[in-house]
């Protein structure tokens, strides 16, 4: 890391970014694609906070684990996606918003 | 301001800006596109950070498979999504009021914390400057972390076989080969001749 970008500038942009994805859940309540995208920038702002301690530490540890989360978050996406495509062909539609299937 | 800092600005400008286009799109393929912006941007972020094979993997994989994964389901599925957004506004005010909440928070965190000394000094996995980032992962992800790597792999492969058991789907009206019964088939059953009298036919 270049010492004039500190730590506090990564952590303040992955807050950002991590409010904008908490924020886009609430507001695309409908809208189940635009939730997992969401959920891909929470994703991101977390990976970010790891990279930038792991400069700031000097330790690899928080890459390795930023690798991992990766990994876990393109299997969500997947899975996700999965459930979204069955829940249309048996709904005709993703509106979340009234998703009781399984309420009995 | 210097280079470094410069670009560092420039990319979370964009990728803040980007991000919140993401939420806010009318359009959901625009949603996709302006996703992939956010992803490049922060590979940009963590290449400034030093995590070169990080932004990279960053890059093939939400580029090329995840946010194109996202562009097929979006494009496939028939939805009107101008009536999804019937009601946007409804959530918003309590989303604008936990996003706040959120963001201070965040940044008082982000402004207040302290690391323990013996933590920064007794580093786990020490950086090397003289070793390249590609290099360094390499040599603790198949060795000290082999588990873990292990443990991903296996996260990857159920997912795969959760999201085709998911989604395979047996038509009724699709033809489909049966071995068995091909195998099992005898010529006394479907194959009869005929001794046809000339002149006369069937």
């Amino acid at each position: 890391m270049g010492l004039e970008i500190g730590l506090g500038h990564y952590l303040t942009v992955a807050a950002i970014l991590f409010t904008l994805g908490v924020f886009g859940i609430f507001l695309n309540r409908k809208n189940v694609i635009v939730i997992l995208m969401s959920v891909e920038l929470i994703l991101l702002a977390v990976n970010l906070n790891f990279v930038a301690f792991s400069a700031h530490l000097q330790d690899l540890q928080g890459q390795v684990f930023a690798l991992m989360i990766l990994t876990v978050a393109a299997a969500e996406a997947a899975i996700g996606l999965a459930i979204l495509v069955i829940f249309y062909r048996n709904r005709g539609s993703i509106a979340v918003e009234d998703a009781n299937l399984m309420k009995g | 301001m210097t280079l470094p800092l410069f670009f560092f600005y420039l990319f979370s400008a964009v990728a803040v800006v980007s991000a919140f286009m993401v939420i806010s799109a009318r359009n959901p393929v625009h949603a996709v596109l302006f996703l992939i912006l956010t992803f490049v941007n922060g590979a940009g972020l963590f290449m400034l950070a030093g995590a070169e094979f990080l932004a990279l993997i960053l890059i093939v994989v939400y580029v090329g498979a995840v946010a194109v994964l996202f562009l097929f389901v979006v494009m496939m599925l028939d939805i009107d999504f101008a009536e999804m957004r019937q009601g946007m506004l409804q959530y918003a005010p309590i989303g604008i009021l936990v996003g706040v909440v959120l963001l201070l928070e965040l940044l008082l965190v982000a402004g207040s914390f302290f690391i323990s000394p013996d933590v920064a000094s007794g580093s786990g996995l020490p950086i090397d400057a003289a070793m390249d980032n590609t290099r360094q992962l390499g040599l603790v992800l198949y060795t000290r972390y082999f588990f873990l790597f292990q443990g991903a792999g296996a996260i990857l492969l159920v997912a795969m076989i959760g999201a085709i058991v998911l989604t395979l789907r047996h038509r009724a009206t699709a033809k489909r080969q049966d071995p068995i019964k091909q195998v099992a088939r005898q010529a006394s059953e479907t194959l009869k001749v005929v001794k046809v009298k000339s002149g006369q036919g069937l």
